[in-house]
């Protein structure tokens, strides 16, 4: 269990003199306390890998330091860090049982069989392996194996962290969300520092505490799952979490109005100092804008289509050339195919060359 | 045309992969092949291309029976999880590949070239090698060629499956007016109920190689034949619980007990099963006509826009799923509450007696 | 994948039929021929039955106990090759750097042996080891070993040892290699992650992958060294006496030498059969335990 500082870390494939702007990882000093549990989030080629392998020893940084407890482990091996990691894959010992996979970190320290058994036995009964420990590992499924893999990890009582790389690539469906809230109850059961990585927003808002938003090698925002989804301080972060995305549509924003296409959307605060000649946009997520019948009042749109999820509907209506996603109220039926948008002003937001702008009050 | 499976059945070494299906697909639609791993929809799609050949069973496009005919010989195009498409080549000369096989005149291939690609939104990137491109992108190469095609039947075996979560969702809400723009039969393989529902068409709901219902999208959603269908068909996974219907109350395996109102009004006295999805388990007070149970949160999954509540009610594991943020902490006791109008009612042998009415 | 039925395949395959039937299929219906007849090669036959075949199984006889020595001795020359040739291999293989151009370089030099015509090598060692004018030979006898291969049969056997092992190690090696390099990654991150020391990284993660290519490994070395005949017959012509005389030594003598060719032709097809049974045993083993590998991953 270990804090984890990270110092103006940066990396770059190149070597440290390649031009900054290529930097697989940009500049970067944050700080994850001890005992949280963090998931990097962001599409392929963000950097969420590069600083997971930073993190595990694979990587030397160019540039920066590492820091756990406030130790300097930039110069140590992998081994030395004494950190746990989950692949994309199971990764067990073909040749062993269950119970000789999870006693192997600690077989290697030395430790006498009576505290392996009792040691293996308590961490098999905890990931519901109890049964199997017995079994030779190649043959259970693989959510049983990625289990396995982290056993390994659980089994040393000291691990600083643990690192999940898009552990539930290979899991199905069904299994995947057993696995998932395991992985959640362990992290609120143990108190270990856990670290996921995955480009799945779901699996990161629900696994996570802070999730760390990154996109081309920053960090864009780093929150709770209910500040990002709630006020994203950035519009890629609007787009990447939520499932459909946040609506970001080019405004023009003067006091407390916004102007769509010659309709005008109440807004909750004052927005008086915008910088001059930046590309305006809100942000309302389909969440926030609902369906209803067409009224001048409103601002009307075409209906294009209408996805029913099953336990909700979504419709993608179009304003001209602007195209929303909102949300269709349960038992609304939905007239010939023009509709009202109903917009929640308390869930606007407005955008000032993509980043979040805070107005008065 | 028109493309039938009549009574397949296929064996491999003694293992049945595929069990006695027959299907008949129309032209201009979408068939979504839903199931889990190992299920059988990669078999059917083999089949249907003529990959494979049957066990026992016949394969008729219009009528006629072409279960023995090479692939080579039919109107088939087929995508691929992996995005699949010849490296060395440009994105233009990847698309233009089929008809180039096919010899068609130089006029007309660019011709066709450039709608595929206007349609799949590659027109800047033609110049570019598959490898230069992005996952997405790699794998609307891959749709385009085999679109441009013209074939008559269009298989997808779980095409978004290697994609991020983001382009996998701009993807899918293209796919269908792509499918529109075409008018051949598309068959898309995928394992999650969600995508189903997204691309609309028909299901067909696959387990253990049989085909456990065939129908519109909605229809399979909320009328599951079998409690099997309903548990392919849920994600979050289908909560169950069995219950005696006796003397005008419903007796929940587990303890609880409740006037047999709603859905439970119409059946006979005996033993059943019910299935409920995460949406149709709510979280509240024990109100009036609803029936309770007394349950512990496990933990609680919290999405910003919803909150998965994992709960223990005597031994079952349920989840439900509720608007906005709640945060409950493990070992938090609570009401999990059911509405008898809305959940399903499944006999002992798994068909259903009752679903929810509404729309 | 079922082929379809395309009868115009027929045609082209008639050509190859032809010449394999001409080169191969009617000489070894010739040999079952004379195995069962008793003749001095002047097309004049007089039936014999199973008669070579009895005499060649019969240890009390001269054909039946040269043959079985020689088989013995085939025996354990394999068994000795392989001891020496796999662990080595395998140990080459593990000292192969991964990555960068020394990979090339490697397999360049471990490739060379392997690309030598057999009677060359024959001839390399056969010079190599003279007392006289032979490096290894003149050598080892300055050291004070009295080496001479032609009239020491422990000598000769070691010779033609380390010769095979000169020639063939490289290809346990290559394979062995390439199995190696299909090992992900992730796995010696994990290794590393557990503190595994060196040793458990060979025995837990890389023995196991190597399984399927180390069985492809000895089942090939076994056959080739079942069935060798060029190297040792450059270096030691079957001598000192008959202690390097190998099966396929002995056959060359007695068609040959004796031109009995009745005897030579039923140790021929005798010969062959053990050959197939080994492989065919060796084939079901590998295949088996394959299948159970895979089988078992259906889960718990």
């Amino acid at each position: 269990m270990a804090r984890i500082d990270l110092v103006d870390l940066a990396h770059s494939y190149g070597g440290a003199t390649a031009d900054t702007a290529s930097y697989a990882l940009k500049p970067m000093t944050m700080t994850w306390r001890q005992g949280g549990a963090y998931a990097l989030l962001g599409p392929s080629g963000c950097g969420k890998t590069t600083l997971l392998n930073i993190i595990s020893g694979i990587v030397t940084p160019s540039h920066g330091k590492v820091l756990f407890d406030g130790v300097d482990i930039t110069p140590l091996s992998t081994r030395d860090r004494n950190i746990a990691q989950v692949f994309q894959f199971p990764v067990i010992y073909d040749t062993m049982t269950v119970g000789q996979n999870l006693a192997f970190p600690l077989k290697n320290r030395g430790l006498s069989s009576n505290e392996i058994d009792a040691r293996v036995a308590e961490i098999a009964k905890l990931l519901d392996l109890a049964p199997f420990v017995g079994r030779k590992a190649v043959r259970l499924s693989a959510d049983a194996k990625q289990k396995i893999s982290l056993g390994r990890g659980l089994v040393r009582s000291d691990v600083a962290a643990v690192l999940f790389d898009e552990p539930l690539t290979v899991i199905d469906p069904h299994l995947k969300w057993e696995l998932r809230s395991k992985l959640k109850a362990l992290h609120q059961a143990l108190d270990l520092t856990m670290i996921y990585v995955t480009h799945d927003q779901t699996e990161a808002l629900t696994f996570a505490d802070t999730v760390v938003v990154m996109h081309d090698g920053r960090v864009v925002q780093s929150g709770t799952p209910e500040e990002l989804f709630a006020k994203p301080a950035h519009t890629f972060v609007g787009y990447f979490i939520g499932s459909p995305g946040m609506n970001i549509v080019p405004a023009e924003v003067k006091g407390r109005e916004a102007r769509i296409d010659r309709h005008v959307l109440a807004l909750n605060s004052t927005y008086d100092n915008l910088p001059p000649g930046a590309k305006i946009e809100i942000g309302v997520r389909p969440e926030f804008v609902s369906v209803a019948p067409p009224a001048p009042a409103l601002l009307n749109a075409k209906i294009e289509r209408i996805d029913d999820l099953g336990r909700v509907r979504f419709a993608r209506v179009r304003i001209g050339d602007v195209k929303f996603a909102a949300r269709v109220p349960n038992g609304f039926a939905i007239p010939d195919n023009t509709a009202g948008l109903v917009f929640d002003p308390a869930h606007i937001h407005v955008y000032a060359d993509s980043v979040l702008v805070e107005g008065r009050a | 045309m028109s493309v039938a499976l009549d009574n397949i059945s296929r064996e491999v070494s003694s293992v049945s992969w595929i069990r006695d299906v027959s299907l008949t697909l129309e032209r201009g639609t979408l068939s979504v092949l839903l199931g889990p791993t190992l299920s059988g929809k990669t078999s059917i799609m083999r089949l249907l291309a003529g990959l494979d050949k049957p066990t026992s069973g016949r394969v008729l496009v219009d009528g006629k029976d072409v279960t023995g005919i090479d692939i080579r010989k039919r109107s088939v195009a087929m995508v691929y999880q992996q995005f699949i498409n010849y490296p060395t080549l440009t994105v233009f000369e990847n698309i233009a590949s089929p008809l180039r096989v096919q010899g068609k005149p130089r006029a007309e291939i660019e011709k066709r070239v450039h709608e595929a690609a206007k349609l799949l939104k590659l027109e800047p990137f033609l110049n570019r090698t598959p490898l230069q491109l992005s996952g997405g992108q790699q794998q609307r190469t891959a749709i385009a060629r085999a679109l441009v095609k013209g074939a008559d039947l269009v298989l997808l075996d779980e095409p978004l499956a290697n994609l991020d979560y983001k382009l996998r969702e701009e993807l899918r809400t293209e796919l269908p007016r792509i499918f529109e723009a075409s008018g051949a039969i598309f068959v898309y393989a995928t394992t999650e109920p969600s995508e189903a529902l997204l691309l609309g068409g028909r299901t067909i709901c696959m387990w253990e190689g049989q085909a456990l219902q065939v129908g519109a999208t909605p229809e399979v959603y909320r009328r599951p034949d079998t409690v099997r269908v309903a548990e392919v068909f849920s994600d979050p996974p289908l909560n169950t619980v069995g219950i005696e219907k006796k003397n005008g109350s419903i007796q929940y395996a587990g303890g609880e007990s409740a006037p047999a109102t709603g859905l439970f009004a119409g059946l006979q006295d005996g033993h059943y099963n019910v299935g409920f999805r995460a949406h149709q388990l709510e979280v509240a007070s024990a109100a009036l006509g609803r029936h309770a149970f007394p349950a512990k949160v496990s933990v609680t999954e919290i999405t910003g826009s919803e909150s998965f509540v994992h709960l223990n009610r005597n031994g079952y594991n349920w989840v439900s799923v509720l608007q906005g943020i709640h945060e409950f902490l493990p070992g938090q006791e609570l009401n999990a509450v059911l509405n008898p109008d809305d959940l399903f009612i499944f006999d002992t042998s798994g068909r259903l007696v009752a679903a929810p009415r509404s729309m | 994948m079922d082929k379809t039925i395309n009868n115009k395949a027929w045609l082209l395959v008639l050509p190859v039929f032809l010449i394999v039937a001409f080169s191969a299929i009617l000489p070894l219906m010739t040999v079952v021929n004379y195995s069962v007849q008793d003749t001095f090669g002047n097309n004049q036959f007089f039936w014999n039955g199973v008669g070579w075949f009895k005499e060649l199984l019969d240890p009390s006889t001269d054909l039946g106990s040269r043959f079985l020595a020689s088989l013995g001795r085939n025996l354990l020359f394999s068994a000795i090759i392989l001891a020496i040739e796999v662990p080595l291999g395998i140990l080459v293989a593990l000292s192969m750097p991964r990555e960068g151009w020394r990979v090339a370089a490697c397999l360049v030099i471990l490739a060379l042996p392997l690309l030598i015509p057999w009677n060359v090598v024959g001839t390399i060692w056969q010079i190599f080891g003279r007392p006289d004018i032979g490096l290894m030979g003149y050598t080892l006898n300055k050291m004070g070993f009295d080496y001479n291969y032609v009239s020491n049969s422990f000598d000769a056997w070691a010779t033609i040892v380390v010769m095979d092992v000169w020639h063939w190690t490289s290809l346990v090696a290559l394979l062995c290699y390439a199995g190696l390099k299909s090992i992900p990654d992730a796995y010696y991150q994990a290794a590393q992650i557990d503190g595994a020391s060196r040793w458990a990284v060979f025995t837990a993660i890389q023995l196991p992958k190597m399984k399927r290519v180390l069985l492809i490994a000895v089942l090939l070395r076994f056959m080739d060294s079942f069935m060798i005949y060029t190297e040792p017959f450059v270096v030691t012509g079957g001598g000192p006496g008959n202690s390097t005389t190998f099966v396929s030594i002995e056959l060359v003598k007695i068609a040959l030498g004796q031109f009995d060719l009745g005897k030579a032709a039923a140790l021929s097809i005798v010969y062959n059969l053990v050959i197939l049974i080994v492989c065919w045993v060796f084939y079901t083993v590998m295949t088996n335990a394959d299948n159970e590998r895979t089988q078992t991953e259906g889960g718990a």
